[in-house]
């Protein structure tokens, strides 16, 4: 009975401010630029090889290779950033602006209050997929269109990778939420959210990828997971030599466990503590 | 509206590592009446608030709400309306925070703009609350506590920064939830703030409790008393001691245990002094307050 109250009200508590539609803007520029710029050069590349390889341009890409998913997958390659610091922000908000002692007058139920930010954000994260995976789509196809290559848009292949990545996007959303109930320190979790995802995730990949042994652990990496589960990314092609991956369904079933594992570490701990 | 509870504090600690903020406090709020819990800043009052809110957990003791403990009402919004120190997310309407708080509540949605309105916020509704002055803020936080139009009030310091004009309102606001028989407890470090409000106290120093009942025994225990003083102390002890009074010296005179002046005044001038000083204590209830809680300190 209190568990859907408690969600309605996680979902007012996000759309009440304006970080979400802050975050949604500039995850969409950013989804824009990359699927779209980089699917204009590449398609230009493709077109004028000569042209490319006078300009010094590094544009020997494997034959065959299909852009169309590498160039939609941008949407959760690149765009998971975003739902894990609106995830973690639903959180370190609370404790940052010590609104957490209104939020326990109205359910004094701690878990259901964290039950309830973990679903919400769920479902914010996919929310931020959508808006990821349509810019992607978007602005990839009419770069590849506007080039004559193929866009992929009839099979379905395509479809199932959306939803995948939408998928993951929600995933992340709740791996947010964990992160937030561990690092309750706002500045911190985002500089963690920053560092990691953008630095120390993409070194650690690159340098898995260089042995059989470190690739295997590699895989279980976030971003690898979440890769693996959208099932392109342009760090398959991007890192060397032969990268394992997960199943799609292994790389949803790391992000799920990531996300509840640090959720519930939370939960036990921070959660619980006195709230002055 | 729902009818008051009594609040039952019982012998309720709180430790913070080495440090005792509430020390084996026991004491009751009951319906109907305004009570003020008093002491002075530091004595472990908004501790005792949190705890009994279900927000920090006791050390020992228990708190409660007719028995039951906060996190066990059924329906909290509707039992207790709490305003602790006034908190808020900077970039939300007041509007929009309360509908917060009315939808984890499961109240009806009516009952914002009721609220708004109730404290005079009504027009400053939709504005962010990180342009709220402290005064609206304070208004705020009770137009929460108004949401499910609860029978029992537990404020911490809701007077502060409010100005004039407000703290009569507050004072009018108090009493007339109590007069429905609502239960309030509102604390305060300053007696002269809630003084003309509450009809119980309950003063706390170091955590300790130091008194409890209404302000009348209060009041009685600061009895009013007479200053006299002269150019010779010993010789208006004698003419003290000549008419069998109390006394006590303080820097300004003897403070004398004799409500009339007149009666002082006849007793030095039966023992012949010369007087430079002869008045009534006024003040006294701040006085008595200050010497119950600077004896806890000590």
């Amino acid at each position: 009975m209190s568990m859907p109250r408690a969600i309605a009200s996680e979902f007012q508590k996000v759309f009440t401010t304006r970080m979400w539609w802050l975050l949604a803007i500039l995850l969409a520029v950013y989804v824009a630029f990359l699927a779209g710029g980089l699917g204009a050069f590449l398609g230009w590349a493709i077109e004028n090889p000569e042209a490319a390889a006078a300009a010094g341009g590094n544009t020997t890409l494997p034959p065959g290779l299909d852009l169309a998913p590498l160039l939609y997958s941008f949407a959760s390659s690149i765009g998971y950033v975003f739902p894990v610091l609106l995830g973690a922000l639903a959180v370190t908000g609370e404790f940052r602006h010590r609104t957490l002692t209104a939020t326990f007058l109205a359910e004094p139920h701690r878990s259901t209050v964290l039950s309830a930010k973990f679903l919400s954000q769920l479902v914010v994260g996919a929310g931020l997929g959508v808006v990821a995976f349509a810019v992607s789509v978007g602005s990839g196809a009419a770069a590849l269109a506007g080039f004559g290559l193929e866009t992929n848009l009839d099979t379905s292949d395509t479809w199932a990778l959306v939803g995948r990545g939408i998928l993951a996007m929600a995933l992340w959303g709740a791996i947010g939420v964990g992160l937030g109930v561990l690092v309750v320190n706002q500045v911190a979790a985002i500089v963690i959210v920053i560092a990691f995802t953008q630095f120390l995730e993409p070194i650690l990949r690159f340098v898995a990828s260089i042995n059989d042994i470190t690739a295997s652990i590699g895989q279980f990496l976030p971003g690898s997971a979440s890769d693996a589960l959208v099932g392109a990314s342009f760090y398959n092609i991007a890192s060397l030599g032969a990268s394992e991956a997960l199943e799609w369904w292994q790389g949803g079933l790391v992000l799920l466990g990531i996300a509840v594992l640090a959720t519930l570490i939370g939960g036990a701990t921070t959660w619980r503590r006195d709230v002055s | 509206m729902k009818s008051g509870i009594p609040i039952e504090i019982e012998g309720l600690s709180k430790h913070f590592g080495p440090v005792t903020a509430v020390d084996d406090l026991s004491f009751t709020v009951e319906p109907g009446r305004v009570t003020g819990f008093l002491g002075p800043n530091g004595a472990g009052k908004t501790t005792t608030l949190r705890v009994l809110l279900g927000l920090e957990h006791a050390s020992a003791g228990t708190a409660t709400f007719g028995g039951k403990a906060y996190r066990d009402l059924s329906r909290p919004l509707e039992t207790v309306g709490a305003a602790l120190e006034a908190d808020f997310h900077p970039g939300r309407t007041a509007r929009n925070h309360l509908k917060v708080y009315t939808t984890a509540a499961g109240l009806p949605s009516t009952r914002v703009p009721a609220v708004l309105e109730q404290v005079g916020l009504t027009e400053f509704a939709d504005r962010r609350v990180g342009g709220y002055s402290l005064g609206m803020r304070q208004r705020l936080s009770l137009a929460f506590t108004l949401l499910g139009d609860p029978g029992v009030f537990v404020l911490d310091e809701p007077v502060n920064g409010l100005d004039p004009e407000g703290i009569k309102w507050i004072r009018g606001f108090l009493r007339s939830l109590a007069h429905e028989g609502r239960t309030v407890l509102v604390s305060s470090h300053l007696l002269s703030e809630v003084q003309q409000s509450v009809d119980d106290i309950v003063i706390i120093s170091r955590g300790r409790l130091v008194k409890s009942g209404t302000l009348t025994s209060l009041e009685l225990d600061a009895a009013p008393r007479t200053i006299v003083d002269s150019p010779d102390r010993l010789r208006l002890a004698a003419a003290l001691d000549q008419a069998g009074l109390d006394y006590t010296e303080g820097n300004g005179g003897f403070i004398v245990a004799e409500p009339d002046p007149g009666s002082v005044g006849h007793a030095a001038f039966i023992g012949e002094v010369e007087l430079s000083a002869l008045h009534r204590l006024t003040s006294g209830l701040e006085e008595s307050f200050l010497a119950l809680v600077n004896g806890g300190e000590e």
